[in-house]
């Protein structure tokens, strides 16, 4: 009970003091401020029954970042058919009409850049992206980005590329492997495929958005803090959220005896409730942090990494490995294990079962919680976040070996990496394809995974 | 509130096409799950590849209709071969997995722009229904005078889809009451036991694969008709669960559960979507905006059929018509 409080709090406490000095650090490194919005100002807001496509162009090259003028823009509806055009003005903003809305809502527009009326040395930081579909759904104006700075050298070679994408699968493989160690961990000791661990991943970006949003910022000593301050909020609500979801569910149904496919069919339902929920108080719309919104990157040889990259890395590495040391070498990591390999034997050693779980489920909750606040930082999130990736979750849990959990580090790094390197070769919308073409290879040649043991599983 | 406005549209949508197609992929998932015990996630990728297949030879290559059928279930048979192969031999949440997986890679991949030329992307395709439509003998609104009506074209679609709904049940009564029914059962039940009276468990296992694959791949071809169009939204991981919450709710194991369950399940929907939508429209609405807006009020019939899943799997795992005996429903 002692061993188990005290090594629970010393993780915690080794968790606020990383959070502390990790993003206290970033922020030194990168003073980024709320440049980017003073620079746009948005038009008033009309209220009238039209849709507008709106946006604003900024040059991310510049700190603060500097408007764009004159850049021209055409709209065109599903047939190609221009129905309308607007250029950016002095303060980069741009605004074009649509129309009434109840003709617009639902249809399909395309809202083209024209790249010749870029002013001399701009580009497009995505040279391909000079048009942008968007589909009105609400009757609230479009607003669209075009985030401008110096167009990556195109003529830069695969390996140069290859690197600079691994940089960017790195980030998404550690934020996954977070994701999928807790996923790995419940599975181990409960058995449960967890179907709405991607609700616990996107709790963790909901509320540190609900602290982040919070009127007035948190400054310690003239630093603003309050994306630190989400975090640790976010890391300690999604423990809590973890354990309420054992707590309140799982356990009753686990001493109920229910069937492990019953449970996954329950949480199936409990992710489709959660999910709706999420959009009932969040809405459809994809949500940023205040801070971290444009940093500056620094360049590393051939290759350009922020300081987000910077943090999200080390961060995550930390919370990683702290966790794995837990699970090797504390008394409460050796009972995990324990459980997870045989249940009854353990219980019959003494072990307190249902309080082992209990735990995993904290730390569950709260990997994953991080890994939706950090993903939310790095792509902005919406409620539909932790779904968007849990097969990916899923993905890096089988190829790794389930229930394993350097399985699930393992797992993750690869698929994670695969998804990004692999737009080198396939386009960007099939990357996530790819990684699940991966999931079924593996499935087909090494069943139990890369680290599993080789036992029978069917 | 209008409340026989909102029973009618509600029972209109509990009978009505889209019902119909949900009850035929359910049909399908029957098989795997309700008899067999294979979880089978991924019920939508049958559905798309049967809906893609017919839809994209008649508007991509202008071909016949019927022979974009025939493609279509044969695609869906072919499907079911290719995940069975890696997966009917590993335990039951690897095939789930498997599925959704699959599901998943075929709906990106047919939405994607390198795509486009073949099935248009997120925009899908239209104007394949030409044929299937000339058929259509009805003319003016159908159905029962101030009780529910449908258009002529959706009286049709409505017609085709339960008089398929009907065989397909038909089909698998006579199928579970044979031999080979009674084999798919055990199977279900223990595994182990089956393996050791000679049964080959796995070619078993893969037929019912098969056979649920082409309903799901006939639901797909139904939906596409249904809609006049097709696109990949239709397909998405939610369209699974909304079968097997279909499923559930009738009772699996049941060759009439997905019948029942549909009605009752798209009666339900529609009914809290209009009832929550009229308690928050009008100046002055019965529920105060502050706390539900109409954005938020069409959100909370999927909360409740969250929750009803939930519910239902704990507590009545049998669906309304189930038998509890007859489904042991856990993990091997």
């Amino acid at each position: 009970m002692h061993a188990r409080s005290r090594s629970i709090s010393a993780l915690l406490v080794g968790l606020v003091a990383t959070v502390l000095t990790m993003t206290g650090s970033a922020a030194n490194a990168a003073p980024v401020s709320h440049a980017g919005e003073s620079a746009c100002q948005k038009p008033a807001p009309r209220n009238d029954d039209t849709i507008h496509i709106q946006g604003c162009l900024t040059d991310l090259r510049e700190k603060p970042p500097k408007p764009v003028p004159d850049v021209k823009f055409t709209v065109e509806d599903d047939q190609g058919k221009a129905v309308g055009e607007g250029t950016s003005n002095a303060s980069g903003v741009f605004d074009i009409a649509l129309g009434k809305s109840i003709d617009v809502l639902g249809n399909t527009y395309t809202v083209k850049l024209d790249k010749k009326s870029l002013p001399e040395g701009a580009a497009l930081r995505n040279p391909k992206q000079v048009a942008l579909k968007v589909t009105p759904k609400l009757s609230s104006d479009v607003y669209v980005t075009f985030p401008i700075g110096d167009a990556p050298a195109a003529s830069a070679g695969k390996f140069t590329q290859g690197l600079q994408l691994a940089v960017g699968g790195l980030v998404f493989s550690l934020l996954l492997a977070m994701a999928a160690l807790g996923l790995s961990m419940i599975f181990g000791t409960t058995g449960l495929t967890n179907f709405a661990h991607g609700e616990l991943i996107t709790f963790g970006a909901l509320i540190a958005y609900g602290v982040d949003a919070l009127p007035g910022t948190i400054t310690i000593g003239g630093t603003n803090v309050t994306i630190a301050v989400s975090i640790i909020v976010a890391a300690i609500a999604s423990a809590a959220f973890g354990w309420v979801n054992d707590r309140a569910l799982w356990r009753p149904l686990r001493h109920r005896g229910t069937g492990l496919i019953a449970m996954m069919v329950v949480s199936i339902g409990l992710s489709i409730f959660l999910r709706n929920v999420y959009q009932y108080l969040a809405g459809a719309s994809t949500h940023q942090y205040s801070q971290f919104s444009s940093p500056r990157p620094y360049t590393l040889g051939p290759i350009l990494v922020t300081p987000k990259d910077i943090f999200i890395v080390v961060f995550s590495t930390v919370i990683l490995v702290l966790v794995v040391i837990a699970l090797q070498r504390t008394k409460l990591g050796k009972a995990t294990r324990a459980v997870a390999d045989n249940t009854a034997l353990s219980a019959a050693t003494g072990i307190n079962v249902d309080r082992v779980i209990s735990v995993v489920w904290i730390v569950g909750g709260m990997l994953a919680g991080l890994s939706g606040v950090l993903l939310g930082m790095t792509q902005g999130f919406d409620y539909q976040l932790g779904f968007k990736i849990l097969l990916l979750v899923f993905a890096a849990v089988v190829l790794g070996g389930l229930g394993t959990a350097w399985g699930a580090i393992v797992g993750a790094l690869v698929i994670g990496l695969f998804v990004e390197v692999s737009t080198l070769f396939i386009p960007a919308e099939l990357k996530f394809v790819g990684a699940l073409v991966v999931l079924i290879v593996v499935l087909l040649i090494r069943p139990q995974g890369l680290l599993g043991k080789a036992q029978r599983v069917g | 509130m209008d409340w026989h406005a909102i029973f009618s549209q509600s029972l209109q949508q509990g009978l009505g096409p889209v019902a119909a197609v949900y009850c035929l992929a359910a049909i399908g998932l029957n098989v795997h799950f309700g008899y067999t015990g294979l979880l089978n996630f991924g019920q939508a990728g049958f559905m798309a590849v049967g809906g893609y297949a017919v839809s994209s030879f008649v508007a991509t290559w202008g071909l016949s209709f019927w022979l974009g059928c025939l493609v279509g279930l044969g695609a869906a048979a072919v499907l079911a071969l290719l995940l069975g192969v890696p997966t009917l031999r590993l335990r039951a949440d690897y095939l789930a997995i498997v599925t959704i997986a699959a599901a998943e890679i075929i709906r990106q991949t047919i939405g994607s722009v390198t795509l486009l030329k073949l099935f248009g992307g997120q925009d899908g395709l239209q104007g394949f229904n030409q044929s299937f439509a000339s058929l259509n003998p009805f003319s003016g609104r159908i159905g029962i005078p101030g009780v529910v009506s449908w258009r002529p074209y959706d009286f049709w679609t409505l017609l085709v889809c339960w008089g398929m709904a009907g065989l397909c049940c038909l089909m698998v009564w006579a199928l579970m009451r044979s031999p080979w029914g009674r084999v798919l059962k055990s199977i279900r039940e223990d595994e182990d036991a089956v393996r050791s009276l000679g049964k080959n468990v796995y070619a078993y296992k893969m037929q019912s694969l098969v056979i649920g694959g082409l309903i799901g791949g006939l639901a797909g071809i139904m939906s596409a008709l249904q809609h006049s169009a097709i696109n990949p939204s239709f397909f998405a991981t939610d369209t699974t669960f909304f079968a097997y919450t279909v499923l559930l709710v009738g009772g699996a194991a049941r060759v009439l559960g997905p019948v029942a369950g549909t009605i009752i399940f798209w009666f339900l929907l529609s009914f809290l979507d209009l009832t929550f939508g009229a308690a928050t429209s009008g100046a002055n609405p019965t529920l105060p905006e502050a706390i539900m807006n109409s954005n938020q009020a069409s959100l909370m019939r999927f909360i409740f059929m969250g929750l009803a899943l939930m519910l239902l799997m704990i507590f009545r795992p049998q669906g309304i018509f189930g038998d509890r005996r007859e489904l042991a429903l856990d993990a091997r």
